[in-house]
């Protein structure tokens, strides 16, 4: 076995490349529950990609087959419905486990220097992730599938002067047709596929590179070794502990994720949507068209922005389309806009932890609005001055993006002004 | 800050309430008496469904074969419930010709393979029990849960006819007791002027069907029963399995918990 090893290190670092990236590295001992996440979204991107391959066997490209090749999967192949089940609910935990894993790094400071390229890869997985999943979600052919994919490519056709062009191009169509339909299986099935995994590895490397950020914001790296061990004092080998810690993770969160499956596949329409087993019907729009969970707090950005902005600009739905772009985007420019003397929430004062707690009620928020018809609260009585009349779940959403924005736009002012408690040198 | 983070909250929290206070229009549905384990209720509720909806509508993704899972053999399979084919494997099809179909009806009846996941099977319950005669509408016919649905009320000399009690109230409040009140199927709609009505439907005693509303509240239960079984053949299997895999995952835990105390314990 030696003699093998021996052979292949000498022709290829196989060796190096294990204990560079996990045999030898050396990781913050002080990891808590927030620190299962990150290993947990690589386990489901495996199992996505795994079930996808089976899905792809049995799964027909084509507007005439493809809904009844969806229901061949749940009835007729071997196991199929397992294996679709797997991958429609992995799609909505992956997102579960990405969000969990960005609020992480939002709680303790883990995209601030020196690791604003992790953050920023961690962001294009993000980006990578809902063009993949948007994509997907078009394949079961359903009213939902249709009429989400038709309402999200018209975004697109917003935009001023190449709008129509540009909706036409995504297309290949001037509706969502079975054109889009086989492109969009391509970009799913491969195209996003490698793009992912070229973003995680680059992750994977730059964050063994900086090593991990911990709870309590310390660079561990910063710290004397310890003569005994040689390593850093608060450090231990991530090989064995959190690989056996991380097993473990694993574990608890393959239980929640059967419950889940077994159960309550459909969980209750939020993972898999009623309407979406109708198939798709080009000349049937659907009474509410809403998009799955996990685009709702953009998509109530969307709709939140009036389309009439300012009165010397023409009315159109492209100010949304900017906004919610924005919304996104702006993950990207943490590691600028926090000026925090610490990183860890653990040492921040009142300030930053009142906009943290903020942004998470208008994310929240905003996702439960971006599901619900803009009526579901009602109008304001007409006597009401300047709200008189309007939606009042539209105000709150328009309160709610305000609140999102700041977050971020105020974040070097009130994160420099924090009144923060002084770190100490060893993790606690 | 902190005073307007709370105060923020505190609005949020008054319009949620008042969003909620202020809803109350609309259906009220009777929860349908069906269970999953059932089998002698969803075989019941096949023969019902070859009887009375395969006439008009396919269930084209499913089997007949598949009908196996509910206890039943090929041969009883092939003896009582296949009408328009004589091979097992075949998917349940109809033989209306689609022209004939949608000239009839207005619109093409559609599949039902998976139409109790898209209704649900309270809605399909309640939609059985809902027809009312309607002499305004094409069919004759019409529904609660379903206004102006195309449908004919096909399952009628069975139920008999029924017929359409509405009630106007003054105010929403009223409405609401009354439609409590009825303890059954209601719809509670504004009405012009801002009154409201609660509509309920009642037997017809003129026009009696076959069975008691007892015997046809259970056979609709039957029917709805076996769409859901339809919807998702594996349904029963799924849940099995589940509880066996959570119940390994919870002695996996039992060990890698151990293991991962025992590897830890000297870190401090």
């Amino acid at each position: 076995m030696d003699k093998l090893l021996n052979w292949i290190d000498a022709r290829f670092p196989l060796t190096a490349l294990w204990e560079s990236q996990w045999g030898k590295y050396v990781a913050p001992k002080n990891f808590n529950f927030w620190y299962y996440f990150g290993s947990l979204a690589t386990l489901v991107l495996v199992m996505q990609i795994v079930t996808g391959i089976f899905l792809t066997m049995n799964y027909k490209p084509d507007a005439t087959k493809a809904f009844e090749s969806v229901e061949y999967i749940m009835r007729d192949v071997e196991w199929g419905w397992l294996i679709r089940y797997m991958h429609s609910t992995g799609a909505s935990m992956f997102f579960v486990v990405v969000y969990l894993h960005m609020f992480r790094g939002l709680m303790y400071g883990s995209y601030r220097k020196p690791r604003e390229l992790l953050w920023i890869i961690g962001c294009l997985i993000y980006l990578t992730l809902m063009g993949e999943a948007f994509f997907g979600y078009l394949l079961p052919w359903g009213q939902m599938s249709y009429w989400g994919a038709q309402v999200i490519v018209n975004l697109f056709a917003t935009v001023p002067f190449i709008g129509e062009s540009l909706g036409v191009w995504i297309r290949g169509d001037y509706t969502i047709s079975d054109i889009t339909l086989n492109r969009f299986f391509a970009f799913h099935v491969i195209a996003f596929p490698l793009v992912l995994l070229g973003l995680v590895a680059a992750h994977l490397i730059a964050l063994h590179e900086v090593g991990s950020n911990n709870p309590d914001g310390i660079e561990i790296k910063k710290q004397p070794k310890d003569p005994q061990t040689g390593l850093y004092l608060d450090g231990i080998n991530s090989h064995p502990y959190y690989t056996i810690k991380d097993i473990v993770g694993v574990v608890v969160f393959l239980a929640v994720f059967s419950a889940i499956m077994f159960f309550v596949p459909e969980m209750g329409g939020y993972f898999l949507e009623a309407n979406n087993f109708i198939p798709a019907d080009p000349l049937k729009t659907p009474e509410h068209i809403a998009p799955v969970w996990y685009f709702t707090p953009y998509y109530a950005i969307l709709r939140a922005v009036p389309s009439e902005l300012v009165s010397f600009l023409p009315a159109t739905q492209f100010y949304g389309v900017v906004a919610m772009g924005a919304a996104v985007l702006i993950f990207f420019f943490l590691p600028w806009l926090d000026r925090g003397a610490v990183k860890s929430i653990r040492y921040r004062g009142t300030l930053y932890k009142s906009w943290l707690a903020a942004f998470v009620i208008s994310f929240v928020l905003l996702g439960y609005l971006g599901v619900v018809p803009v009526t579901v609260w009602g109008q304001f009585a007409d006597g009401w001055p300047l709200l008189g009349g309007a939606d009042k779940a539209t105000v709150v959403a328009r309160l709610l993006t305000v609140v999102y924005f700041l977050f971020f736009l105020l974040m070097p002012w009130y994160t420099a002004r924090d009144k923060t408690k002084p770190v100490p040198d060893r993790t606690t | 800050m902190k005073k307007i983070a709370s105060l923020g909250a505190a609005l949020l929290f008054a319009f949620a309430g008042a969003a909620m206070a202020a809803g109350g229009a609309g259906l009220r549905l009777e929860p349908a008496p069906v269970h999953r384990l059932d089998v002698e209720s969803l075989q019941r509720g096949a023969r019902n469904f070859v009887n009375y909806c395969l006439n008009c509508h396919s269930a084209k993704f499913m089997r007949y074969e598949r009908l196996t899972d509910i206890g039943l053999t090929a041969d009883q399979i092939r003896d009582n419930l296949m009408f328009g084919t004589d091979k097992i494997g075949s998917t349940m099809t109809v033989a209306m010709p689609a022209e004939l179909a949608k000239s009839a009806f207005g619109v093409m009846p559609p599949d039902l393979s998976v139409q109790a996941r898209v209704r649900g099977s309270d809605w399909l319950y309640n939609y059985f029990l809902s027809f009312y005669r309607d002499d305004q509408s094409v069919t004759g016919w019409n529904n609660l849960v379903f206004p102006n649905v195309g449908m004919p009320h096909a399952l009628w000399e069975l139920s008999g006819a029924h017929r359409l009690v509405t009630t106007e109230f003054d105010d929403h409040e009223k409405a609401t007791a009354a439609a409590i009140a009825i303890k059954g199927l209601v719809r509670v709609d504004p009405a012009p002027g801002g009154k409201w009505l609660v509509r309920t439907v009642a037997a017809d005693p003129a026009a009696p069907g076959t069975m008691t509303q007892v015997q046809y509240e259970a056979f609709v239960a039957d029917l709805v029963n076996f769409m859901d079984y339809l919807a998702e053949p594996v349904r029963n299997k799924r849940i099995s399995l589940g509880i066996v895999v959570l119940l390994y995952l919870g002695v996996l835990f039992a060990f890698v918990y151990a293991l991962k105390r025992s590897y830890w314990k000297d870190v401090h």
